[in-house]
């Protein structure tokens, strides 16, 4: 785990400040299913290098949203923008900048580690030799290197998880999305996984935005989006928008926040 | 930071890296195949209880006389081989949209479409390494056959091979028409029932149509009208170093036209897109 980054020398140290073109960007997403509405109106950005929870119970829109950045459904209205790339008009740029760890697990159970480090490699053209170094620097990285011939099916839940996300960076992205990655998991492989990605913010300069709904993954640096029946209902740096909330910890001030949005009469 | 647009990310894609990404697919669909036995015996016993089984009882009943591309009187297990060869490719065809919706309700679908490359070329090679795996299971099928006393000229082994890739990927992309639609795994007994069944009996896969229209004109219309009678006519002609270029032009059609259905229907911007999570409208 304390290896350097594979790709730091081409990347400065991270100086937020002078981050112009944000590393995700969406602006005024709605989404509809026929009639029921899933987004209105969602906007917020996450920074490079910078830890962005996107905080929601189940159901408040945070998969859908997912599916719209990843082009899984096509946008209705709005824009996303990964590093400036707007995914409808140039998908191609913009899928490249970007890893992703889906909810489900989305790994080839009866294929070994590093066939399925190979395939996702291959589908970003990335060439067979190229991909079986990083996929072995990778797997070391995990902590995984004896198990590379092993089947995943073999694996636990933890482990699973940390081989998606290291799947994830096998093309070197700049963003790194994770659905509710430590659902399901036990203790020390949550908190595994979340220092992990922790890490990979503070030495690489990974824009992450996080989705989850348990509260004590946010800190106190990290940026919070609090999305509640598809809505965004506050962002900012986490302090503040506990501070805002006249609460002492995010989960007060999540209840606080929703709390008034639920009332009769809020609409949906 | 703002520099990590322009300069970092190139434009387009290399045909290296187009060539790496459909190597990659058919790669990883092979292997998949490798480990799931049970799928390749299955697919192989199938056409051979036909072959060892039906057509040993029909062989009295139905007289085949000389058609083209036969030159001699041929037994009945001779008539059908093209038409299982077909039909394999047919349920491989099928499985495989199976398994797209497995694929799409398990998330595997969604490594496949976050791939950066354009989303109808990773469609196309997706229909491509089905249609390798069906080779896989046809050859297999032939060899069997071929100890069955069916025993096409040597040179007719290869002549089938662009038949058999043509037809694959018309079946293939047709399966994957039909996946793009269909919400829920369960939904595939349908599919079996209103795609499978009627697309190989209507068909000159195991009757010559001359017969079936002695019995039935509007049978016989529909036979002629169903593009699974010139994916198997089109095999069988190619077996004996022919081409029926009637049923080359429909099977070539067909495969376009289901081709590009599948690549609108799994676009974002429209097919998948008016689907959500929960089902909303179809």
């Amino acid at each position: 785990m304390t290896a350097p980054a594979p790709n730091a020398e081409t990347h400065e140290t991270p100086r937020p400040e002078a981050a112009a073109v944000p590393a995700l960007s969406i602006n005024g997403v709605s989404h509809a299913y026929g009639a029921r509405r899933a987004l209105t109106h969602v906007s917020f950005s996450v920074q490079p290098a910078s830890f962005t929870a996107l905080l929601g119970l189940n159901g408040a829109g945070k998969s859908t949203l997912f599916s719209l950045i990843t082009r899984l459904f096509g946008i209705q209205s709005g824009r996303v923008a990964i590093f400036g790339h707007d995914i409808s008009k140039s998908p191609g740029e913009a899928l490249r900048l970007l890893g992703v760890v889906f909810q489900p697990r989305t790994l080839d159970l009866d294929l070994s580690l590093t066939q399925n480090l190979l395939y996702h490699a291959a589908l970003h053209g990335i060439s067979r030799r190229e991909a079986a170094a990083r996929s072995a620097e990778l797997l070391g990285r995990i902590g995984l290197a004896d198990r590379a011939g092993n089947k995943v099916r073999d694996l636990s839940g933890g482990q699973m998880r940390r081989l998606e996300i290291a799947r994830a960076l096998l093309h070197q992205p700049r963003l790194l999305l994770l659905d509710e990655p430590t659902v399901g998991l036990d203790v020390k492989a949550r908190a595994d996984i979340i220092s992990h990605v922790r890490q990979l913010v503070t030495e690489q300069g990974i824009g992450v935005l996080w989705a989850t709904h348990l509260f004590d993954e946010i800190m106190a640096g990290d940026d919070l989006v609090v999305l509640h029946q598809g809505k965004v209902l506050a962002q900012g740096q986490m302090t503040h928008v506990v501070a805002e909330a006249g609460a002492q910890d995010v989960n007060t001030a999540f209840m606080r926040l929703t709390g008034a949005q639920t009332m009769p009469g809020g609409g949906a | 930071m703002s520099s990590i647009t322009t300069r970092d990310v190139p434009r387009g894609f290399s045909a290296q890296e187009y060539l790496t990404c459909l190597t990659g697919i058919v790669w990883r669909e092979g292997l998949r195949f490798l480990h799931q036995r049970e799928r390749f015996v299955s697919a192989l016993v199938r056409p051979l209880v036909w072959l060892f089984i039906f057509a040993a009882g029909f062989r009295q009943v139905l007289g085949i006389s000389i058609i083209p591309p036969y030159e001699t009187y041929i037994l009945y297990e001779v008539y059908i081989a093209p038409g299982l060869m077909a039909m394999i490719q047919l349920f491989n065809g099928m499985q495989s949209s199976l398994s797209m919706v497995y694929d799409r309700e398990m998330g595997n679908m969604r490594t496949l479409l976050v791939s950066p490359l354009p989303r109808g070329f990773l469609l196309f090679c997706k229909l491509l390494a089905g249609t390798a795996v069906s080779l896989l299971q046809v050859y297999a099928f032939v060899l069997i056959a071929w100890f069955w006393d069916i025993t096409p000229p040597p040179s007719g082994y290869l002549t089938v091979l662009p038949a058999l890739i043509l037809s694959g990927l018309m079946l293939g992309s047709l399966g994957m028409l039909i996946s793009s639609g269909i919400k829920q795994l369960e939904n595939f007994a349908g599919v079996m029932n209103f795609v499978i069944f009627p697309m190989f009996f209507a068909s000159s896969a195991l009757y010559p149509l001359w017969r079936v229209q002695e019995g039935s004109p509007y049978l016989y219309y529909l036979c002629e009208a169903n593009p699974f009678t010139h994916a198997v006519e089109l095999i069988r002609f190619a077996l004996y170093g022919q081409i029926n270029w009637i049923s080359l032009a429909v099977v070539a059609a067909c495969t376009i036209v289901f081709m590009i259905g599948a690549i609108l229907a799994y676009d974002p911007s429209r097919g998948l897109a008016r689907r959500g999570p929960a089902g909303g409208e179809g």
